[in-house]
This record gives structure tokens, sequence and C-alpha cells, in this order.
């Protein structure tokens, strides 16, 4: 690429006063379709590299759990036992895949850990950062909401191991001791509202995680409902407000409904970064593998933690089934995360039609 | 005649409701806002007392000792991702915002491009860290080395700078291509000198977060990066690379307080990097707004 300052065609170098007129224009104009062609090919190229890399990623993922999915069957959904087998005894084969003897995977707490946190994690994001989207644009004054703003996106790239050390060293044990045992003890011990009572444990588990993953999403939801309020014109607004609507009103029946696709895109891929979030909740779910929470204060753990926290392990399974399984719930992973992002984008491109702002103000 | 819509209640319901929804809303902002205040100041306030500047000099000696062999890993690993992700996403960018022709429906082009970024915006790390342990390090036998870790770090990063440099392309006038074209330039001449210009502050921004997240990513690098005790070498092979992340996880439920010092110091670096990255975008952002030509 050339870093010739100024529009100018190379100058030539060896041109007489006749030849000049025309001669570094031709050079030049080769040059260009030159240079066009590089940035056409080049992009091209860099553009195919992410499908690339994303095909080849599945493409492994796929060979690698291959042999679970065959030993471990439909089962492997609905099991809780988490069983290595014994990796330094016999070597049996089922369907012609070897594994240690005894070994017996199931992902059912895995899964209903991974969806029980996110689930949580939704709930608790979704109307905080609806409420801080409104606060921070049609509330409070520019020169309070921008540094508030600014924290908030501090948030949103804090490490996730940063934010997984501040909710098992600060908030769990503040969460177990001061609010879990008032919700455990006051909510009545009847039907699905049992799920809340019982033992708190000591913070880490369920709600501690769902609790932190939301606070972890808040910023994603937040920042995009943010610039989504921002573009909704002022015009419909003060109609609302000159017909006598209050505040809330307005936003209820304006500036919500105007941008609901976006916000409903923005929660999902919310969700899908709850659903993947890996380092925090490995650090604070108590990463117990086998059984799902009996309540909503007990240790569990999700698919992505529990990649992190046995690959080294599944690693000395001589058969390599172990390492095996864990392609298999990674795949599992990574499929509700591709439904989830799909679901995004069909919301965000069907909705995006039907709430285009009409009449920009 | 006049038929009151019975959607709305009396005066003073919808007075109350209005200041619930005031009410609503400034909860929401202090129930996000003072946890994240509690987040950065519990990370200062566990480092800051038994903090010591030669974590910066000294190399780690397992859960103890410095963070010297972090700290450079890390910055060799984002250096590594702003050479490798940057110039493959700002491509891919300028091919999603200006080469892919728009479809017949009138929809952006480059549908397949988009649709990949897209679905690896939303891929979970730990997978892409897995793969990359199970087809980089084991079967092709790279062992932990600075080229696998970097590889999948690059393939999680390239979405955000893709979709930043894709958004900050668009946002530059069609003025601007009309009139470079009015004035006989090329299109890639037009790009490289009047496009990307304008857009380059859009540009930086995205890398400068995308460097940030990179930075402090763990799980795509835990089974690629490994683990070590010394400084980054420059072999692309076989060499484990050290970063500030791995010290944080492993080492705060280790018996001993000398790990959790390290622990707590890696953390409140890593919040260091972090907000420099940000304060760095927010200059970008601010100083070039003090000089944009358009309004917006």
């Amino acid at each position: 690429m050339s870093t010739s300052r100024d529009d100018a065609p190379p100058s030539g170098t060896s041109a007489s006063p006749p030849a000049r007129r025309d001669q570094p224009v031709r050079r030049a104009g080769r040059r260009r379709r030159r240079e066009d062609l590089a940035w056409r090919w080049g992009s091209r190229v860099a553009a195919a590299l992410p499908l690339a890399g994303l095909g080849a990623v599945l493409v492994v993922l796929a060979i690698k759990a291959w042999p679970a999915i065959v030993v471990n069957g439909w089962g492997f959904v609905s099991r809780s036992q988490w069983l290595p087998g014994n990796t330094y005894g016999g070597v049996v084969h089922t369907h012609g895949v070897a594994h240690p003897q005894g070994s017996l995977y199931g992902a059912w707490p895995l899964i209903a850990g991974t969806l029980e946190t996110s689930l949580i994690a939704v709930v608790i994001a979704v109307p905080l950062a609806l409420g801080t989207a409104f606060a921070l644009t049609e509330r409070l004054p520019s020169w309070i909401a921008r540094p508030l703003g600014f924290l908030v996106e501090i948030l949103a790239g804090l490490p996730s191991v940063v934010i997984g050390l501040w909710g098992v060293l600060e908030v769990g044990p503040f969460l177990a001791r001061h609010v879990y045992p008032l919700v455990a003890n006051h909510v009545p011990n009847v039907g699905p509202l049992r799920f809340l009572t019982g033992s708190v444990g000591y913070g880490e588990g369920l709600a501690t995680s769902g609790l932190v993953l939301g606070l972890m999403i808040v910023p994603i939801i937040a920042s995009t409902t943010r610039d989504l309020f921002l573009q909704v014109p002022a015009l419909p607004k003060e109609g609302g407000e000159a017909l006598g609507l209050t505040g809330a009103e307005v936003a209820r029946r304006v500036t919500i409904p105007w941008v609901r696709g976006g916000i409903v895109g923005a929660t999902v891929l919310g969700l899908g970064r709850a659903l993947g979030e890996t380092m925090a909740v490995a650090m604070i779910s108590g990463s117990v593998l086998g059984k799902v929470s009996p309540n909503l204060y007990g240790t569990m753990t999700t698919i992505a933690a529990t990649i992190v926290s046995q690959l080294d392990s599944a690693a000395t399974d001589g058969t390599g089934f172990a390492v095996a399984t864990l392609a298999e719930a990674g795949l599992i992973l990574a499929v509700i995360a591709l439904v989830v992002n799909l679901a995004a984008r069909r919301i965000v491109a069907h909705t995006g039609r039907l709430t285009a702002p009409v009449g920009r103000g | 005649m006049a038929v009151v819509d019975p959607v709305y209640g009396s005066t003073r319901r919808r007075r109350a409701a209005d200041l619930a929804f005031r009410a609503g809303t400034m909860t929401a902002l202090a129930l996000v806002v003072a946890p994240a205040l509690w987040l950065v100041v519990g990370v200062v306030a566990r480092a800051v007392p038994h903090w010591r500047w030669n974590v910066l000099t000294t190399l780690s000696a397992g859960t103890s000792g410095g963070l010297e062999n972090a700290v450079a890993g890390t910055l060799v690993l984002m250096a590594g991702v702003a050479l490798l992700a940057g110039s493959t996403g700002v491509l891919t960018g300028v091919y999603l915002a200006e080469l892919a022709g728009p479809r017949r429906s009138g929809r952006p082009g480059g549908g397949w491009a988009r649709g990949a970024i897209d679905v690896l915006a939303g891929f979970p790390s730990i997978v892409l860290g897995y793969v990359g342990y199970v087809a980089l390090c084991v079967a092709l036998h790279w062992g932990f080395s600075l080229l696998a870790a970097l590889l999948i770090l690059s393939l999680m990063v390239v979405p955000y700078i893709a979709k930043s440099t894709e958004s900050a392309l668009r946002q530059v006038p069609t003025n601007y291509r009309e009139g470079a074209e009015a004035l006989g330039m090329s299109q890639g001449y037009a790009l490289r000198r009047v496009v990307l210009r304008s857009a380059l502050p859009g540009i930086v921004t995205g890398l400068l977060i995308a460097l940030s997240v990179a930075g402090g990513e763990t799980a795509p690098l835990l089974y690629t990066a490994g683990a070590t005790n010394n400084l980054p070498t420059w072999s692309l092979l076989h060499q484990p690379v050290a970063y500030l992340t791995y010290y944080v996880w492993t080492d705060y439920n280790q018996p001993t307080s000398a790990a959790h010092v390290v622990s707590n110091d890696a953390a409140l670096i890593l919040v260091a990097m972090v907000l420099t990255m940000l304060v760095a975008a927010r200059l970008v952002v601010s100083r070039t707004q003090r000089h944009a030509e358009s309004a917006r």
C-alpha cells in the first residue's frame, strides 16, 4: 500500500516533459486497479476466516463427541451420574468404543444448572437493565448520567474471573449471612415456594451464581437499550406528554413499544452470554457434579463450568472417553447457544421491520 | 359526548404509578451501580494492603512470588490478538460494510460472513478453548503454545472488531463516498484515503474494547496457553505462556496467604488494565466527536 502524502500519482522518475502528462496517469490507473483488487480479495478472504474457524470448531467438536454420543446414548441428557469409572482398571468396549470400566455419564445436572442460572440471570437483569437505561437517558442530568454510564460500561468490561473472585469472596458470604436466611425463613413451605426454603449453605451455589450472572449481563442489555431509547424521536414522546400522559405512561405506551424488538434481541443476547459464561460460575457455583440443587441456594454446576474444571482430570482417562464426554457436553452447550442466537437474529430482524421509526422527529 | 378513555384510571392513581415508575428506575440504577462500585472497590481493597510494586518485576514461583511473567504474557497475547484479530476483523468489517453488495431484497449483503460472526459472538468461550486444546495442542502436537492461544483468542474477539468496524464505516456519510467518486477516486483508494480515515476513531475504539476483552479472558486460555513461571519466549509453538487471569483463578482457593496475595494482585492489575483501555477508548471517542464535521 502506498504511503505517498497526497492524491497525486507517483511522480514519474524519468519522465520527459511531454510524457509526463499521461504516463503516470496510466501507471496510477493500473496501481489503483491493483489496489481495488487487493481490497476486494483481502477483505473477502478475511471475511471467510471466521466462517472457516467456526466450521472447523464445529467439525472438531462433532468428531470428538461422536464416541461419547454412541456410548452415552439419549440417557446422557436425563441421567444425573458423573462417574469416570476406574481409570486404572479394565477397559471395556461398548459399540466398539473403549471406555473405562464402570464409567457412566449423565449431563442432566449440568443442563439444568445452565438453564436455571441463566433464567435467574435474565429475570434479574431485564428489569434492572431497563430501569438503568431509563434513568440514564430520560431521568438524570448528563453530568451524573455520564459517569454512571461509564461505570456500567466498566462492569461490562471487567474480566469474568475478577467478577467470580468478588462473587465467591464477598457476595456469596454476604448473601448467605444476611439475605438468604431472610427469604428462606419467611417464605411459606408450600408448593413451588418450597424451592426457596431449606438450607441456605455458605453462599456458593445456584442463587449466588444466578445473581452474579444477572449483574454481568445487565450492561449488555442496558447499553443496547440505552442506545435504542436515544433513537426514539422526541416528537412522539412530546406528543404523549402534550396529551397529558405521565412519564410512566409515555415510557409504557411510546418509548418501549417503539424499540420492543431491540429490547427482546438484547435480552436474548444477554441470555446467550449467561448460558456460556464459564469462569464466574465455575468459581461461585460450588462445582458439584452429579446432582441437581435441591433448593435455590444449593451447590451445583453448569456445562461450561464443568468443562473448565474437569478437562484437566478428564485428560488422565487413557481411553480418551472422559474428554469425548466433555465434547458431547460442549456440543449440547453450543447447540443451545446457537439456537438462542439464531432466535435473537430472527426476532431482531422480524420486529426490526415492524418497529422501524416511521417519521424521524 | 366526550368519551374518557377507560384505559386511564383516576389522576391520583396515575400520579402514584408515575411516582412508582420513577422510584423503580432509580432503584434499578442503584442496584446496578452499587454492586459495580462494591466490585471495583473490593478488588482494590483486597489488593492494596499487601501491594508491593515488585510483583511487576518478580517472576512467579507457582503460588507465590510475583507476576512479571503474567503481565508480560498478557501483553504479548494482546499484541498478538491486535495483529491477528485486528487485521482479520477490520477487513471483515470493510467487507460487510463496503464490498458485500446489498442483496436483491435490499437487506445488507455478506449473509454467510455475517451469520458466522453473529454465531461466533455468542459462542461459549470454553468450547472454543476445548477445541483449541484437543485440535491444536493435542492433535497437531503444538502443546501449550502462544499460537494456539492466539488463534483461539482471535477467533473469539474477531466478531467484536468486525461489528464495530462495520458500524463505524456505516456512520461515514454517503456524501464522502460520493464526493470521492466524483473526484475520480477508485473504490479502494477512496476507502483508504477517505472512508477508513473518517471511520478510524470508531475502529480504534472497537479494537481497544476487543483487546481489553482478550486481556481479561481465562476460559479459552487455560487449556491452550498453559501455565509457566517464565517470561514469554519468541517461539510460537511448544512454549506455554503465562497470563494474569490464570493466577486469579488458580491462586484464590490455595491454602497459603501468599497465594491469595498473588490472586488479588493479579485481579487489581487486570482491573487497572481494563480501566486504562476503556478510558483510552472514551478519549478517542470524545476527541473525535469534538472535531466531527457532522453533528452525529
